[in-house]
């Protein structure tokens, strides 16, 4: 099985904020691959998520409440999370459902019809 | 307090390690002082997931705040004993059996993170929340380790 998403890391686009790379892990389940994303802090409002030229493509801001009280001690980072995708062909870009869940993004991406094996019966 | 720099996790997760991080989690309590809790935390070789944490405070509570997403609440474990605040617990793996993982880099298995706290809090008033895969833990100081403001009355 080839691999279905291969990252962008050389996503062009210069930008001035500054993003850290969130861990992630694919899963494939049958039908469908999972793609799980850790972005602790960041919740469905701070999510932005779009596919274009296969690529898919993945912000997340994180939108925690402000601590009131001195720092001690850090190592959080408190920069956003962003990453890139370069999606296989065979996914479904119109199939694709994502919710987040304590800071876990789960993006849901099914393969289209014709990925699935078929049997063909001869008559 | 000694202050260890976090250095963000860079081995890619490997189950052949769980073993060996069990094994780390028996010497950490073995060690369960503030200097090695801190000392322990500088390999990261065997240390299969150690959680970001920040601490603040101000002059009621000192705030624990540490990233832990995707746990369920009933796995995370916070206790306190000898000034020493430890959060713990354990993250379960979500891949069924069949499912094939094409690639990961999260980590799952135990954590243990301690921390000696800057002062003395009252243990009776603790409270913890865990929103957005972030566990806030609030710890109100003791009476006696909060700042007092001293009147003086100038004749």
């Amino acid at each position: 099985m080839n691999t279905l998403v291969r990252e962008n890391r050389n996503a062009t686009e210069q930008r001035s904020e500054q993003f850290v790379t969130p861990a992630a892990s694919v899963i494939e389940d049958g039908d469908v691959y999972l793609l799980n994303v850790e972005m602790p802090g960041v919740n469905k409002e701070g999510l932005e998520i779009s596919v274009e030229n296969n690529e898919l493509r993945i912000i997340g801001r994180r939108s925690l409440p402000e601590i009131d009280g001195t720092l001690v001690h850090r190592e959080s980072r408190s920069e956003n999370f962003r990453r890139a995708f370069e999606l296989d062909p065979r996914i479904d870009t119109s199939k694709i459902s994502a919710h987040i869940d304590q800071g876990i993004l789960t993006l849901r991406l099914p393969k289209a019809e014709q990925v699935k094996p078929r049997k063909i019966t001869v008559s | 307090m000694s202050i260890v720099r976090y250095q963000p996790p860079e081995t890619v997760a490997w189950s052949g390690l769980n073993r060996l991080s069990n094994l780390r989690d028996e010497l950490d309590t073995l060690f369960e002082m503030p200097f090695w809790s801190n000392f322990g935390r500088q390999s990261q070789l065997f240390s299969g997931w150690s959680p970001a944490l920040d601490l603040y405070q101000n002059n009621d509570n000192v705030i624990v705040r540490v990233e832990l997403p995707g746990m369920r609440k009933e796995d995370i474990e916070i206790s306190l004993q000898d000034g020493m605040l430890t959060i713990s617990g354990e993250r379960k793996s979500e891949t069924a059996e069949g499912d094939k993982a094409e690639r990961t880099e999260r980590y799952v298995g135990k954590f243990r993170r301690s921390i000696s706290l800057p002062t003395q809090v009252d243990v009776s008033k603790v409270t913890a929340t865990y929103r957005d895969g972030i566990l806030t833990v609030t710890l109100a100081k003791a009476e006696e380790a909060k700042p007092k403001q001293i009147q003086v009355n100038v004749a």
